[in-house]
This record gives structure tokens, sequence and C-alpha cells, in this order.
């Protein structure tokens, strides 16, 4: 079974913008996959739409074997709450509230306790290794480590699918690379992970290359090797 | 998981009070500021109820205290514009209207009051003097401040008593010190308390009705009768009092119900009050306007935190439901604040008045249940326009 499937997607924005022109996607459980492209190619479009944020102006996607194209505005809703988790390149920390308060928000639209939210918000941190920054406030954190909370974030509810769009797009290169490394090592728990980069040395080490250009799939590669 | 029905998950009570609560953390003095607001509305509002509210029950309490069953008949002009006086007898013939319980007069004197000879006489001291019968202090449930009231034995002497404000006109601090009447120096053997249903008594000096005649040269007929009968019976009583006093020329008679004058008072400052909680309800719609304006613009502020929590899952009712909340706690932490405000400004008030302090329940109950409209109220176009964002564009925005 898959965990993503496109059929003939397409996307356009009024004033005849067409972001993705007809892609045929698939996703299996555990993969771990990068979606590379010149910026304005239809990269976060795509994510979206995986990540049920949009729909497609045709075609279908179903996501954790839902018709999201049948699906209300809240059964979207609550797909997401439960299967799926975002990353996004610029964090989206809620000021003011501490690494845990972040961390536990992961939980809050899934009917979570606060309680459990606050334990399982203290695993998440202690499994990208924040584990000493539990009660720092995001103006108390460097980019990489905002960066991680939001991981934490997003990995906090266990989802079948984790999306990251640019997640390393705002860092320099050692956060940048720590942040790949939580990645690799989530993907090695099962964790199906979606990384949207313009990095190509990332890129290069994920084990499936997807490379969109003027809103189609120009390529689809699995290295072998790179998994290792 | 195929097929398996997605319902969103309810969000527990805490929880929506937590997340509404977010907003205003983290933007403590714009809360304050447009909080004030409601605060002001409420605590005018709370305030005015409150204090007419204490000052009518005060009202009720003197009247209750003071009786409302006394009623006065005093002789005013006769057809061609001469004073008429009652006959000697009024009072006898009053007390045998039926109901009445008791009956009493005071007399005008035509005496000049001076503090001693050394005033000039032409220097009024603005007392007047008035004979008095010995009953007038129980009928009109007033009572003496110092020293004594006349009584069978001083009515007959040279002596009297003074009003409240006669006394302090006179300069009179007690009993023993002496006054002037006409020529004729007489011993203050009492002051009285202020005369609360006959505020004229207060700038008055009595003096007994047999030692008036003789001394003051007092024809002895009274002025004003006081009576008093059950309060079933008050209105019977008035339709014949007139009558009673004067017969044949009941016209020239003034017959009044003292505790009116008093009741007067009070209906006048309701006018007041209205316009008070008028002005109450004005400051309380503007901020309203103030809500509703903070709520727009932390929308605008936060939409890619609303982003955000659509991506983590929440409803559209669920971002509805978060602007609402807050908009709800920002009113009503002003109501809050505002009925405590007022609270405290009609304790305050109240207690230098010497008044009982009575904050009725429903208009703190009526300013927490207006807050809480007026939280929907501001709240709810914020919140559809927060709700209606669509969750890409609202996390692109930067
Ligand atoms: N809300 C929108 N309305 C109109 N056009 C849009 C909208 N969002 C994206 N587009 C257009 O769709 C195209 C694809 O955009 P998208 O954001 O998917 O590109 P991208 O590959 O993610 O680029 P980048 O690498 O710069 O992030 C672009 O031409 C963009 O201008
Ligand atoms: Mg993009």
């Amino acid at each position: 079974m898959t965990v993503i499937e496109l059929r003939a997607v397409t996307k356009s924005y009024p004033g005849g913008v067409h972001a993705l022109r007809g892609v045929d996607l698939s996703i299996d459980p555990g993969e771990l996959l990068a979606v590379v492209g010149p910026s304005g190619s239809g990269k976060s479009t795509l994510l979206n739409l995986i990540g049920t944020l949009d729909r497609p102006t045709s075609g279908t996607v179903r996501v954790a074997g839902h018709d999201v194209g049948a699906l209300s505005d809240s059964q979207l809703s609550a797909l997401r709450a439960r299967h799926i988790g975002f990353v996004f390149q610029h964090f989206h920390l809620s000021p003011g509230r501490d690494a845990v308060d972040n961390v536990a928000d992961g939980l809050l639209y899934a009917g979570v306790p606060l309680k459990e939210r606050r334990v399982r918000a203290r695993l998440a941190l202690e499994q990208v290794r924040l584990g000493h920054r539990l009660s720092h406030r995001p103006h108390e954190l460097s980019g990489g480590e905002k960066q991680r909370v939001a991981i934490a974030r997003a990995l906090v509810g266990e989802p079948d699918l984790l999306l990251a769009d640019e997640p390393t797009g705002a860092l320099d290169t050692a956060s940048g690379r720590i942040v790949m490394e939580l990645l690799h090592e989530l993907h090695a728990t099962g964790t199906t992970i979606c990384v949207i980069t313009h990095d190509q040395e990332i890129a290069a080490a994920l084990p499936r290359h997807i490379r969109v250009r003027d809103g189609a799939v120009v390529s689809d590669r699995r290295s072998v090797e790179a998994a290792s | 998981m195929t097929g398996s029905a997605l319902q969103p998950a309810r969000l527990a009570g805490a929880d929506i009070l937590r997340i509404g609560a977010v907003g205003l953390r983290a933007r403590r003095a714009r809360v304050v500021l447009s909080a004030l607001g409601i605060a002001i509305g409420i605590a005018t509002m709370v305030a005015v109820v409150g204090l007419s509210t204490s000052s009518r029950a005060d009202l009720m309490g003197r009247l209750d205290r003071l009786g409302t069953n006394l009623l006065t008949a005093e002789a005013g002009k006769d057809a061609l514009g001469q004073d008429v006086k009652l006959p000697k007898n009024a009072e006898p013939m009053v007390e045998r209207i039926g109901p009445v319980q008791q009956a009493t007069a005071i007399g005008q004197l035509d005496t000049r009051i001076r503090r001693s000879d050394v005033v000039p006489e032409d220097q009024p001291a603005g007392v007047t003097a008035q004979a008095a019968r010995t009953d007038l202090l129980t009928t009109l449930n007033a009572s003496t401040a110092k020293g004594r009231w006349l009584d069978r034995a001083s009515e007959r002497l040279p002596v009297t008593v003074l009003g409240a404000v006669a006394a302090e006109r006179l300069g009179i601090t007690g009993p023993g010190e002496k006054i002037m009447m006409n020529n004729r120096y007489v011993v203050v053997i009492g002051i009285l308390r202020p005369v609360e249903l006959v505020p004229n008594l207060d700038r008055v000096a009595l003096i007994g009705f047999p030692a008036a005649e003789r001394y003051l040269g007092f024809d002895g007929h009274p002025t004003t009768v006081f009576e008093r009968s059950p309060d079933a019976s008050v209105e019977d009583v008035r339709a014949v009092l007139a009558r009673t006093v004067m017969p044949g020329s009941e016209g020239s008679v003034k017959v009044s119900r003292p505790s009116d004058a008093l009741a007067a008072k009070a209906a006048a400052d309701q006018g007041l009050t209205s316009l008070m909680l008028g002005l109450g309800a004005v400051a309380l719609l503007v901020g309203g306007v103030g809500v509703a304006n903070t709520m727009v613009i932390s929308v605008l502020e936060r939409r890619q935190e609303i982003g955000l929590r659509r991506a983590l899952g929440a409803t559209k009712g669920a971002i509805r439901l978060q602007f609402v909340t807050e908009s709800l706690l920002l009113s009503a932490l002003g109501g809050a604040a505002g009925a405590a405000l007022g609270a405290a400004a009609t304790s305050t008030f109240a207690m230098a008045q010497g008044w009982e302090v009575v904050i009725p329940l429903w208009s703190l109950g009526g300013g927490l249940a207006a807050t809480l409209l007026i939280g929907i109220l501001a709240g709810l176009y914020p919140a559809i326009r927060a709700s209606g964002l669509h969750p890409t564009v609202a996390l692109h925005a930067t």
C-alpha cells in the first residue's frame, strides 16, 4: 500500500499560472525522498497538495488511503492532525512559549490530553537531542535548535508522513547537517519523509530523488548506495 | 486505516481557554489598553446602579424609620391674601378624626432672635421662633442632640430648644448658653438633631406654647398641625384634614405629606441615574469596538500562526473558536476589572455618605452578560476572517 498517490494532478492559480501540469507520483511507506528543481518549478505546490493543505485543480490525490478530493475541510484537518507532520523553512514556532509547549502543540488537534502531550513532547525533544533545552523559548534557541524543535513538533504525533519544505534553507551548513542527520534517523525508525531542497549535496544523499521542472516531474531516480 | 472515518478531535474546554489565552499573553500592553474601554463602561454602570440602589435603600430605610404617615396642615392665606390663623383648638379637633393617633402643633412667632444684646437688632441671625407643643418631638420622630426637650414644666418657662442649623447660626454649642428673644435673654436647654421630615424646623428656636404666650406676646393660634394615623388611613385623613382644621375655609389650609418630598428627591435622582447609565453604555460600546479592532489586527498579524495551526490539524471551527475565545477573554478581563472597580467606587462613595452599601447582583450579572455578548460580537467577524484564511497563503505570508 502507498502512503501517497498522485494521479494526473494539476494545479492552476488564477491568472493562468499552471504550477503543476499532470503529476503522477507514488510514495511507499518508509521512503525518504528529495524533491528538487529550480525556483518556481512547483515543489512547494506539490508538497502542499501531498500535505492536504491545498486541493488539486484536477487529478486525484490519495493520502493514507483517503481520496483528498472526497473529504471535507474538517476531515482534511483530521487527516493532517493524525497522519501528517510538517517542517517549514522558517520554523513557525510560537514565541514566548517554551520548547515543550511548542512541541506539545503538535498533538493539540489530535485530541491528546495536556499531560500526555507534554510527556510525549519531552520524549520527542530528546529524540532530536534537545533534552537540555526543554524550557527554552524560541528566542533563546539557535536557528538549528529551532528547526529541531519544529521537527520534534512534526514527529511527536508519529505521523505516517513527514513533509519538510526546505528545512535547511534558513540554516548554516553545520546546523543543516544536524537537521538532515535527524531526518535520516527518523527514516531509519520507519517514518516516511519527503524533503524539498535546493542543496544538491543533501538531495544526493537521499535514497529517492524527484526532479521537478515547470510543474512536471522530469526524473525520478532511486539510488541504492545513497540509502546507506 | 483505509476507510476509517476521519473525525476531527474535540478540543477540551481547558485547551480552548489555553489556546485563546496564547494571543493575549504575548501582547499584554495591548490587552490592558483594549480591555480598558470595557472596564470603564462596566465600572460606570455597576457604580451608577450601586450608588442609586444604595441611596434609595438609604432613603427607604429613613422613610421606614421616620414613617410615611405624617401629614401637616399649614395655615396659608385667605382669598384676600391675608394670613389666616388656625383656631386654637385645631389640634383636639384633628385628634377627633377617627384614625388619627397623635396630633401636635407649632405656632409661628413674630420674634427677633439675636445671639446677645451686643448684636444690633437689625442684623437678623436667620433664625425664627416657633411655639411648640411638648409632643412635637415624638410625633416627628425627631430627637435632641444635646440637652433636653420641652416638658410640662419647661414649656412654661422662658427656655428654648434650638434646631441644628439655628444653633450653628447663633454659635450655641450646648445647653446652658443664652440667646435673646426680642429683648429678653432665654436659656437654651437643648439642641435638636436635624429633623429629616421637616427640615424647616432646623432653623428655628422652639419655645413652649404657654411661655410664648406669657413672655413673647403669642396669641396661642397654631400655624401648622402635624398628625399621624395608620398607613392605611392616611388618604382618608388627608381628605378631611383641611376641613377639620378650618371648617368653612379649608381652601386656605395647605395639607402635605412630608415624606413625599423625600421620595420626590429620589425620583429626581433617577433621571441622573439614567443619564449615567447611558454614558456607561456608550463607553461599553466604544470598548467593544476597541476589542473588535484589536482582534482584527491580531488576526492580520498572526496569519502564519493560523496557517501553522491549520497544518497541525486545526479545523476552521477550531480557528474560529480560538479567536472568539480570545475576544471573550479580552472583554471578560475588562468586565471583571470594571465590575471590581465599580463595586469599589460604590462602596467608597456610599460609605462616605454613611449609606449601607448595596450592589445588586443583577447589575454584576448584567455587566458580565454584556461583556460576554460584546466579546462574542467583537470576536465573530475577526474569527470568521481568520478561519477563512487559506492554509498555504497564511503559511507563505512573511
Ligand atoms: N497562491 C498562489 N497564487 C498564484 N500563483 C502561485 C501561488 N502559489 C504559487 N504560485 C506560482 O506557482 C508556481 C510554483 O510555485 P511554488 O511555490 O510551488 O514553487 P517552488 O518550486 O516551491 O519555488 P521555490 O523553490 O522558489 O520555493 C510559481 O510560478 C508561483 O509563482
Ligand atoms: Mg517553495
